[in-house]
């Protein structure tokens, strides 16, 4: 075989008190597919930011075409045509396509002038070079995230490119997206460009991938051509146990007046009258392509989008015009990018904590701290917040446990219905056992209801008893999780086009 | 076909039908508007206001907002004239060099702290004028220069007009427009240019494509500084009085301008023709108000629904855009 065009011999690098990556082992070959599979935390982020000379390493060798580099910085990664395209893209949405992929160029060859004719014609010809047609002058903010990400990859080969690291690409792409930036990799491939994926989602792995290595806790744990795994073996090795043995089982009875109600929930063109029952103690799954109106759905319930419909709590009417009616009517949301809209980063995870719950703590007309800081204490151990301290920064959290201080949060109200978006995205395989193992105490000890928004399967039919598919705005499909198979259901996210 | 629906989904498109379906009311109220004595009036009042509006533009095209310009102006404007005096000195370019450097140093000490702070640019513009204005009074003096002892030179400069059929044109409407080509030129065509936009859209990527963000920083401020120094002493030659007490209230008047004109109140958009047709706007009604005879605390009340409405109408545009 000819010689590898990145190699990394025994690397280590130490993080204050842990170590991100420990005696790593790895080679990539000129145009080669290989995908990088980890659970969050497991290195792989750690190692692109060593190979992209964004990070130094302590321990061990880096080599570029067999020659041992030191000290590579992120200037040297470029000039060796190492390229990597990070989730956000770093496009500018109010500039042009031409200019998004001429910048780079142009700034490289420190011109002072900028001539608009060359501007579009560098533009032109990174388009053409990737074969698709993308409007020139359209500003970047006004195209899908498929097309963004086009414009990210095709700016990327604008220079010499020889490796082109893609990191979670797929995760905002439907089916169609996915197979068009998958035939995209195989010409970049073609033109003897190596390409790094890092990504968990397996079956795009198994997909595109020639070779395979999985991280666990900065180890290398696995590695081989893809024709070797399948799902359960990258699982196996991503997690380092085989999961989804225990299962969520539903003792209630159906005939029973159910907890949540929902007939004919409308939200504009996006959610088109649904009708959902959740009954006491039940975990319903609801999944679905991006933008099949599932995320509007769960914001319909939780007051935050205009709606009409019938909604009944205990076969109490509900009028669910803000979050105020839905907190006190028992509802509680975790919305899908808590970072940002779920924490008060910069306030103490105390406060965070108890921050739906404050009207519960009350003396006369003040608060009373001492009972909100042992309302917040009980939950930082109920839920197991990994924290010295519950006066630090939310935003120093890290893992799960930005998590599980939201869950926390709702769960000091006593809600009725729990709804989670992506309960566990981003989350390590730690925490996430141990996220859903609460939820399905809590389901079936209180009786509260919840709805599990989730893309990942395998979540979905470990914690729920039942799982709905949701496309273009309505329910499509009702499935048993007793009587139904990951395979299948990922069969039919497939077949919703 | 799809250059022509462009063209109409600009927002400058959409200022000028405005513009002219306003010019059009107006003329058919009152005809004499149309009259050459007062277009040429008009553009007239454009010129110090347009000038400290391209300065605006570019710090908010960087994603940042700017209300010490009027006290650099009134800084630089009064600190020229006072030297002038003192000196004796009888000469048009020295002096505006001068106003303009005190602007530039004024608008790097605004980069020095947004930049190596990471402070906003609302509060250190703010703390800035009024720590110009306060050492102005306070140091400097209080009086105003009048007609009187104003430098011969600059009242002459200030008065130099063209004639037109009749009609005197003032010779400072050329200078703004010759200072919207040079910015216009400068921010569409040179690099140093595209990089404030960059900046203003997304700064940790303009920083990522490999722009000297520290570069540009000091870029915005510093020239935001120097026209907003150049424009107070246009002004004074054009009024032929220099007041250290001058330009109170002109934030909101040229940040108004500068939003109708489609600039984004968050960074990466804006453009000199759509600021140039904003600043119009602004004067337009301006001058509106007073030929009704409105009173000048009405005009407040207009132009701050003004600000107010166009902010909202492009922040609409923006997040529906980002959608």
């Amino acid at each position: 075989m000819a010689e590898p065009l990145i190699e990394l011999r025994a690397v280590t690098k130490r993080f204050p008190g842990m170590k991100a990556l420990d005696g790593v082992d790895f080679q990539i070959f000129p145009a080669e597919i290989v995908c990088l599979a980890g659970e969050n935390g497991s290195g792989k982020s750690t190692l692109i930011k060593i190979v992209s000379g964004v990070y130094d390493f302590d321990e061990g060798d880096l080599l570029i075409d067999g020659k041992p580099v030191a000290d590579l910085g992120p200037r040297d990664a470029i000039a060796a045509g190492i390229q990597v395209i990070y989730q956000d893209f770093s496009l500018f949405p109010s500039l042009t396509v031409a200019e998004n992929l001429a910048l780079n160029r142009l700034l490289s060859e420190g011109k002072t002038f900028v001539d608009p004719k060359r501007r579009r014609q560098l533009g032109a010809e990174a388009l053409a070079r990737l074969d698709v047609a993308i409007d020139l002058d359209a500003t970047v903010g006004t195209l899908s995230t498929a097309d963004r990400q086009i414009v990210a990859i095709a700016r990327a080969l604008m220079s010499e490119t020889r490796l082109l690291i893609m990191d979670e690409p797929t995760t905002a792409l439907t089916g169609r997206e996915v197979d068009r930036l998958f035939s995209i990799v195989r010409e970049i491939q073609a033109k003897g460009i190596a390409v790094l994926f890092v990504s968990h989602k397996m079956r795009e792995m198994l997909e595109i991938s020639e070779r395979i290595t999985v991280f666990r806790n900065g180890r290398k744990v696995e590695e081989g051509p893809t024709g070797e795994f399948n799902e359960a073996r990258i699982t196996r090795a991503m997690t380092g146990h085989d999961i989804g043995h225990e299962r969520h089982v539903w003792t209630g009875d159906d005939s029973e007046e159910p907890r949540l109600s929902v007939r004919g929930l409308s939200v504009g063109d996006t959610v088109r009258g649904v009708d959902l029952d959740l009954h006491r103690g039940e975990i319903v799954g609801l999944s679905g392509l991006l933008g099949s109106g599932r995320t509007e759905l769960a914001m319909a319930l939780f007051g935050m989008e205009p709606h009409s419909g019938d909604i009944r709590l205990d076969g109490t009417p509900l009028s669910l015009e803000s979050v105020q009616d839905a907190v006190a009517a028992g509802i509680a949301y975790v919305p899908e990018d808590r970072l940002s809209e779920g924490l008060f980063m910069r306030q103490p995870i105390a406060r965070n904590v108890i921050a739906s719950a404050i009207g519960r703590a009350t003396r006369g007309p003040f608060l009373d701290h001492e009972r909100l800081n042992a309302l917040a204490e009980q939950t930082v151990s109920d839920m197991r917040i990994a924290t010295p301290d519950i006066e630090k920064h939310a935003g120093q959290l890290s893992g799960g446990n930005p998590q599980r201080v939201v869950i926390g949060r709702w769960l000091l109200t006593h809600p009725k219905v729990l709804i989670l978006n992506g309960p566990t995205v981003g989350v390590d395989v730690g925490s996430k056992a141990e996220i859903h193992r609460r939820i399905r105490e809590l389901a079936a000890s209180t009786g509260l209801a919840v709805l599990m928004i989730s893309d990942d399967v395998p979540e979905l039919i470990q914690n729920c008893n039942r799982i709905l598919l949701m496309h273009r705005g309505e329910i499509v499909d009702r499935l048993d999780t007793r009587s139904v198979e990951e395979d299948d259901i990922h069969g039919r996210l497939k077949g919703l086009r | 076909m799809t250059s022509v629906s462009k063209l109409l989904r600009r927002s400058e498109t959409a200022v000028l039908a405005i513009l002219i379906v306003v010019m059009i009311v107006i003329g058919v109220i009152n005809p004499a508007f149309w009259q050459a004595d007062n277009l040429f009036n008009l553009l007239r009042a454009n010129v110090v206001i347009g000038i400290m509006a391209l300065s605006v533009l570019t710090v908010m095209i960087s994603g940042g907002i700017d209300v010490s310009f009027p006290a650099f102006a009134v800084a630089a404007m009064y600190l020229t004239v006072i030297a002038m005096n003192a000196m004796g000195y009888q000469g048009v370019v020295l002096p505006f060099i001068g106003a303009t450097v005190i602007g530039l140093l004024c608008g790097l000490a605004n980069a020095f702290f947004i930049h190596t702070f990471r402070m906003i640019p609302l509060i250190v513009t703010l703390g800035s004028a009024s720590v110009v204005r306060g050492l102005l009074l306070g140091l400097v003096g209080t009086s105003i220069i009048n007609i009187d002892r104003m430098p011969p030179s600059l009242i002459a400069f200030g008065s130099s007009t063209v004639e037109i059929g009749g009609s005197k044109l003032s010779l400072m409407i050329f200078i703004y427009l010759g200072i919207a080509l040079l910015m216009w030129l400068f921010l569409t065509r040179t690099m140093a240019g595209r990089a404030i936009f960059a900046y203003g859209d997304d700064a940790e990527s303009a920083k990522r494509v490999g722009f000297n963000t520290r570069r540009t920083v000091y870029l915005v401020y510093g020239l935001a500084g120097a026209l907003a120094g150049f424009a107070g002493l246009l002004h004074a030659s054009m009024i032929w009085l220099a007041n250290p007490r001058d330009f109170v209230g002109y934030e909101l008047d040229v940040i108004a301008a500068v939003v109708l004109g489609g600039a984004s109140i968050f960074g990466g958009r804006g453009s000199v023709f759509g600021t140039i047709l904003g600043v119009f706007m602004l004067t337009l009604i301006k001058n509106s108000l007073i030929i009704m005879r409105i009173d000048n605390t009405w005009q407040g009340v207009v132009v701050g629904c003004v600000i107010v409405i166009a902010t909202a109408l492009t922040a609409w545009r923006d997040r529906k855009a980002l959608v």
